[in-house]
C-alpha cells in the first residue's frame, strides 16, 4: 500500500499493517552532535507564550482554576473550537471552547465533579445532574460490586489512592498512527477486527471485544469530527511536519476531552516527528527556527491542559498534575541510538518556553547514547529540575524500542500494552496493622485477620506475622482492583485511546507500595537492636524503644538493603496468587508521588524510630537524614531493589546542590554524566536530578509569588513549587539534599 | 603483619565527591592531623584517635561498589585530617584500588615527607597539594611548620612526576594578596608537575563543628571570600 503523502520515506511494512516503529526504524535519522544547531524562541512565540504566562497567572491568582463550564459534558466535540489566538497559533485545539477552562467529565464518577466545582466556587448545571440521574458512573459501578473488607481497607488508608472516582489513566494511545496512516485507515482496520470475530464463539469475552470494538470505530469518527470543527481534515495521512504535529496532537486531545485519568501520558512522539521535519527540511519548506515554532506550539497546548479535580485531590498529589509524560531518547534494537535532533528541541523548549513540570519529559538512558546528548540532558536537568532519567538499557530488553512511559515509571509498547492503573498500599502501616494483630491504632479500626497483639519483637516473630498479613493484604488489593478496572471497562471505557491500540492488547496491573524505607528501616532496628514496644491502655502497640544503632536503608550496607529486596519479592509474589480481570500481568511499583506526606500522617511510630504523623521518604527512597555515607551510597542501595519484582517502576528523587555536584559548570555536567552512567550501570530504573540550594528552597517557601516558575521533581514528576501545599513543601525543604562541606 | 591486614582510622566517606580531584570521587577522610590551621574546615578529623577501624581490603573494595560512577576521570581520593600520618595504610588502598583499575588520588599538605611518605607517592596517580600560605612568616603563624616543608614536599612529586594540583585556601584580609598570587604562580612554574591550581573560597559554615567541639574557631571574625571572585582569580591563575 502506498500514499502520496508518504512521498520520499522509505518503504516497508509499517505501509502494509499499522506499526509506527517499522516506519520510525526505517525513516529517522540518528543525531549524534551537539546542541549548537538549536535556534531561540521566535517573536511570535514570545508573544504567545507571553500571552499564556498571563492566563496562568490569573489562573493561579484565582485559587488555581480560572474557569469551569458546568454545563457540559467534556467529550470530543461538545465544545465549539477554542484557541489561545487564532491568528498566531500554528498548532491549535483546546479541551473546552477557551484557554484552561476546565470541563466536567462526571463518567468516572459524580461526586468529584460536584465537590470540585463548589470547591471552586461553581456548581454543576441541573442539565448534567440530571443527564447523570439515569446513568451509571464508574464510581457507582465499584461502590455497588465493593465488600465491606475493600470499603474497611480504603478507609483505614492501608490501600489508598485507587482509581475508584475518576478516570483510571496510565493508558497511553499511539497518537502518532493518526499522523502516520490517517483516521480512515484506522477505522478500516478495526472493522477488519470486528468481522474477524465472526469466525468465533460469543462467550463473555468475546462479546465485550464486539461492544469496544464499536465504540472504538465511533469514536475515531468523532475524532474526525472534532478535527474537522478546526477546519482539519484528518482522514488521510499527515503530508508535512505541522500536519504530523498536528494530527498527532489532535488524537491526544481527543484522548484529554474523553477521560481525566490521573495520568494521560503523551508516549515517544520526538523522534516520529523528526522524520517528518526533516523532510521538511530536505525540501526546503521549513527551516531551524520554523522546527522549534512547530515544537513550542505543541508544547504550550500540552501545558494548557487540564483537568477538574477536587482540592483534596491535588492535596494528594502536589499541584495539578497531568503527567503529560514524552519518552525522549533511548537507542534501538540496531544499536543506533533514538536521539534526533528532534530530542534536542523538545528538552529546547525548557529555554524556549521556561521551565515547566510538563510535558513529563522522561530521557531513556543508555550508556550507549550518544555523549553530546548526555552531555545536553545534563545541562538541562542542572538549569531547569525538569527532567527525570529512566534506564533504556534494562527496559530495552523487555519492551523492545517503541515503549513509552506512562505516569512517572510504568513502561509500555506502545499501541500493544496498557495497564490497570492501582495506586499503592502501604506497608508500613500494614507492618503496625500486623504486629497489633490486626488492629489500625491511627483510626481505631479491626482489618484483617484477628490474632493476639505480639508480646516481643524478635526478628522472626515479626517476619513471620508480617507475611501472614501481605497474604492477606495481597488478596484482598487484587480483588479490588478487579472490581474497579471491571467497572471502569464498563462504565467508563477509553473508546480513543483503545482504538489507537492493537485489537489484542496486552495487559498488566500495577499494584504499588508506599513506606518500603520505613519498613525496611524497621525491621532493620528489631533484627539489629532490642526494640521493645510501648502500648496504649487498651494494650496495643503504640511506640517504640531501641537500645542502640541499627544499619539503615540507604548507606549501601547489604545487612538491610536485603530486607528491602525480601520485603518486595515478597509482595510480588503474593499478588501473583490472585487471578487478575482479564488475565492481566502483575506488576508493581515503589512509588509514592507526593503522597509520602499524607501515607506518613495515616501511619503511627514505627520501629524504627519514626514519630506517628511524620513524612515518608518519597518512592523508594531512603528516609531523611538516615543515609551517612554520601549520595552514591544511597543511590546504590536504590540500585538493588529489584526490577524484575517491581515492573512497574522504582523511583528514587535525588536532590544535590550545584557546589556539591562540582566547581564549574562543565565539572558539574560531566560529574552528573558520570553520575546516571554510572547508577544505571548499578540496574537502577529510575531517578529525578534535582540540582538547587536548600536556601532557594526557602525563599520560595516564604515568597511563593516571586518564584511563580520554580520548578522541582518530585516523586515520578515535575512540579511548581508554588504549588505543593505549605506542608509539602516543608517535606521538599527537610528532605536529604546532597551538599558538600 | 601481612599488608592485607594494615589497618588505618577512618573519619568519615563521602560516597559523591566532586571536589577533591577529578571526576566523581569516592572519599575517604583519614582521622588525624599534625597541622592546627586557623581556616581548617574540618576540626572533627584532628584527632588520631577517632573514626572507625577499617582494614586496607575493607576500603578498597568499598570503593569498589563506586566503580560504576567514575567514569574516565573520578576514582577515589583519600584526604583527611593528613592522609600522611596513616601513609602506608594510604599505600596499601591505593595499591589494592591499582589493582582493581581505580585511580588514586591524594588530597594532602605535603607536611611529612619521609620513605613511608614516597612508597605512597609511587601508587598517586594524583596529588591534591594545599600550599596554605606562600609566605613563610604567615605559613610559620598559621600552620606551625616552615614553608619549606611544603615545598621540599612538591620537589619530591616533581621528581616523580606525579601531576599535581596546587590548591589553596583564598582568606580576606590574609592571603588574598597580588603578592601570594605571583609567588603561586611561580611555584607552580618551577614544578612542571604542576599542572592546575585551584583556589578554594573562604567559609565559615564549619563555625558548627567548633562549636559542637567547644573549640573556638580561630577565624570567626574573618569575612568570607567572594566564590565568583575567587573563581576569576583561578581562571587567571591558569591562563
Amino acid at each position: 500500500m502506498t500514499h502520496q503523502n508518504w512521498k520520499g520515506f522509505t518503504a516497508g511494512a509499517w505501509q502494509d499493517e499499522i506499526n509506527v516503529r517499522d516506519f520510525i526504524q526505517r525513516n529517522y535519522t540518528e543525531y549524534t552532535g551537539d546542541e549548537a544547531f538549536l535556534a531561540d524562541a521566535t517573536p511570535r512565540t514570545k508573544a504567545l507564550m507571553e500571552r499564556l504566562q498571563a492566563l496562568l497567572k490569573l489562573e493561579h491568582q484565582l485559587g488555581g482554576v480560572l474557569d469551569i463550564d458546568v454545563d457540559t459534558v467534556s467529550s470530543l466535540t461538545s465544545y465549539s473550537p477554542g484557541y489561545l489566538d487564532r491568528e498566531n497559533e500554528i498548532i491549535v485545539g483546546l479541551q473546552t471552547n477557551r484557554p484552561l477552562k476546565r470541563g466536567v467529565n462526571p463518567f468516572g464518577g459524580m461526586r468529584m465533579v460536584r465537590n470540585a466545582c463548589e470547591a471552586y466556587g461553581y456548581k454543576l448545571s441541573r442539565k448534567v445532574e440530571e443527564e447523570f440521574k439515569y446513568r451509571t458512573t464508574h464510581n457507582d459501578g465499584v461502590f455497588r460490586a465493593y465488600t465491606d473488607e475493600m470499603r474497611a481497607a480504603r478507609k483505614c488508608h492501608v490501600i489508598t489512592g485507587l482509581p475508584d472516582a475518576y478516570g483510571r489513566g496510565r493508558i497511553i494511545g499511539d497518537y502518532r498512527r493518526v499522523a502516520l496512516y490517517g483516521v480512515d485507515r484506522l477505522i478500516e482496520e478495526k472493522k477488519r477486527d470486528k468481522h474477524a470475530l465472526e469466525e468465533t464463539y460469543f462467550d463473555t469475552f468475546q462479546t465485550r471485544q464486539s461492544e469496544e470494538l464499536y465504540q472504538q470505530i465511533s469514536f475515531l469518527g468523532k475524532l474526525k469530527e472534532m478535527a474537522a470543527m478546526y477546519g482539519f481534515d484528518i482522514s488521510e495521512p499527515a503530508s508535512n511536519a505541522r500536519e504530523a504535529i498536528q494530527w498527532t496532537y489532535f488524537a491526544y486531545l481527543a484522548a484529554i476531552k474523553e477521560q481525566n485519568g490521573a495520568a494521560m501520558s503523551l508516549g515517544r512522539v520526538s523522534t516520529f516527528f523528526d522524520i517528518y521535519i526533516q523532510r521538511d527540511l530536505e525540501n526546503g519548506t521549513l527551516t531551524e527556527e520554523g522546527a522549534q515554532e512547530l515544537m513550542d506550539d505543541f508544547v504550550m497546548k500540552l501545558r494548557m491542559a487540564r483537568h477538574l479535580r477536587t482540592p483534596e485531590y491535588n492535596e494528594l498529589f502536589g499541584g495539578d498534575p497531568m503527567w503529560i509524560t514524552e519518552a525522549l531518547g533511548g537507542v534501538g534494537e540496531d544499536g543506533r541510538s533514538l536521539v534526533t535532533k528532534n530530542t534536542f528541541r523538545m528538552l529546547h523548549t525548557l529555554y524556549t518556553l521556561g521551565s515547566a513540570p510538563e510535558p513529563n519529559l522522561t530521557v531513556l538512558w543508555s550508556k550507549d547514547l550518544p555523549v553530546p546528548f548526555k552531555r545536553y540532558c545534563a545541562k538541562v536537568s542542572k538549569d531547569t529540575d525538569s527532567i527525570q532519567y529512566e534506564s533504556d538499557d534494562l527496559m530495552r530488553p523487555l519492551y523492545g524500542d517503541d515503549y513509552a512511559i506512562a505516569c512517572c515509571v510504568s513502561a509500555m509498547k506502545i499501541g500493544k500494552q496498557m495497564q490497570f492503573f492501582g495506586a499503592r498500599c502501604n506497608l508500613a502501616k500494614l507492618l503496625l496493622i500486623a504486629i497489633n494483630g490486626g488492629y489500625d491504632t491511627t483510626s481505631g479500626m479491626k482489618i484483617g485477620p484477628q490474632m493476639p497483639v505480639l508480646e516481643s519483637l524478635d526478628y522472626e516473630s515479626v517476619m513471620e506475622r508480617y507475611k501472614i498479613y501481605t497474604t492477606w493484604l495481597a488478596k484482598l488489593y487484587v480483588n479490588t482492583m478487579n472490581i474497579i478496572h471491571y467497572m471502569h471497562d464498563k462504565y467508563a471505557y477509553e473508546k480513543i485511546q483503545m482504538a489507537l491500540h492493537d485489537t489484542d492488547v496486552h495487559r498488566f496491573m500495577a499494584f504499588g507500595i508506599a513506606g518500603l524505607s520505613v519498613v525496611t528501616d524497621s525491621f532493620s532496628a528489631i533484627k539489629h537492636t532490642t526494640v521493645t514496644p510501648i502500648k496504649n491502655e487498651n494494650g496495643y502497640i503504640v511506640n517504640f524503644e531501641r537500645d542502640g544503632d541499627f544499619p539503615k536503608f540507604g548507606n549501601d550496607d547489604d545487612r538491610v538493603d536485603q530486607i528491602a529486596q525480601e520485603l518486595t519479592h515478597d509482595f510480588i509474589m503474593k499478588l501473583r496468587h490472585a487471578k487478575t480481570y482479564r488475565e492481566a500481568e502483575h506488576t508493581l511499583s515503589v512509588l509514592t508521588i507526593t503522597s509520602n506526606v499524607m501515607y506518613g500522617k495515616h501511619t503511627g511510630a514505627t520501629p524504627d524510630g519514626r514519630p506517628a504523623g511524620a513524612p515518608f521518604a518519597p518512592g523508594a527512597n531512603p528516609l531523611h537524614n538516615r543515609e551517612e555515607n554520601g549520595a552514591l551510597a544511597s543511590l546504590n542501595s536504590v540500585a538493588k531493589i529489584s526490577y524484575d519484582d517491581c515492573r512497574d517502576g522504582v523511583s528514587n528523587t535525588f536532590s544535590i546542590t550545584p557546589e556539591a555536584l562540582g566547581r564549574t559548570d562543565d565539572e558539574r555536567v560531566d560529574n552528573l554524566v558520570s553520575i546516571l552512567d554510572g547508577y544505571f550501570a548499578k540496574g537502577a530504573h529510575h531517578i529525578n536530578v534535582n540540582v538547587l540550594n536548600r536556601e532557594t528552597l526557602m525563599k520560595a517557601y516564604e515568597d511563593p509569588d516571586s518564584y511563580p516558575n520554580l520548578t522541582i521533581r518530585v516523586s515520578g514528576y515535575a512540579v511548581h513549587f508554588h504549588k505543593l501545599s505549605r506542608e509539602q513543601q516543608r517535606e521538599v525543604i527537610n528532605r536529604t539534599f546532597h551538599c558538600t562541606l | 603483619m601481612s599488608t592485607n591486614d594494615v589497618i588505618g582510622r577512618i573519619h568519615s566517606i563521602q560516597s559523591l565527591g566532586t571536589v577533591d580531584g577529578p571526576g566523581v570521587r569516592f572519599v575517604a577522610f583519614l582521622s588525624g592531623c599534625p597541622l592546627r590551621c586557623g581556616c581548617c574546615h574540618n576540626p572533627d578529623t584532628w584527632d588520631p584517635n577517632g573514626g572507625t577501624e577499617y582494614t586496607a581490603v575493607a576500603l578498597a573494595k568499598k570503593a569498589e561498589h563506586f566503580r560504576e560512577y567514575f567514569g574516565d576521570a573520578g576514582g577515589i581520593t583519600l584526604s583527611g585530617g593528613e592522609p600522611l600520618l596513616q601513609a602506608v595504610f594510604a599505600a596499601e588502598v591505593f595499591r589494592l584500588c591499582h589493582e582493581r583499575g581505580i585511580n588514586t588520588c591524594l588530597d594532602t599538605s605535603g607536611a611529612i615527607l619521609n620513605d613511608d611518605v614516597r612508597r605512597l607517592l609511587l601508587h598517586c596517580d594524583r596529588v591534591l597539594l594545599d600550599i596554605k600560605y606562600t609566605d613563610d612568616t604567615l605559613y610559620r603563624h598559621h600552620v606551625g611548620m616552615p614553608l619549606q616543608t611544603a615545598l621540599d614536599f612538591l620537589d619530591e612529586l616533581n621528581k616523580q612526576g606525579i601531576p599535581t594540583t596546587i590548591r589553596q585556601v583564598v582568606i580576606p584580609t590574609i592571603n588574598d594578596t597580588d603578592e601570594n598570587y605571583t609567588a603561586l604562580r611561580d611555584i607552580a612554574k618551577a614544578h612542571p608537575c604542576v599542572d592546575r591550581i585551584e583556589l578554594l573560597p573562604f567559609k565559615k559554615i564549619c563555625q558548627v563543628k567548633y562549636d559542637e567541639m567547644n573549640l573556638a574557631f580561630p577565624f570567626a571574625d574573618i569575612p568570607e571570600a567572594d566564590p565568583r571572585a575567587v573563581r576569576k582569580r583561578e581562571i587567571l591563575l591558569n591562563t
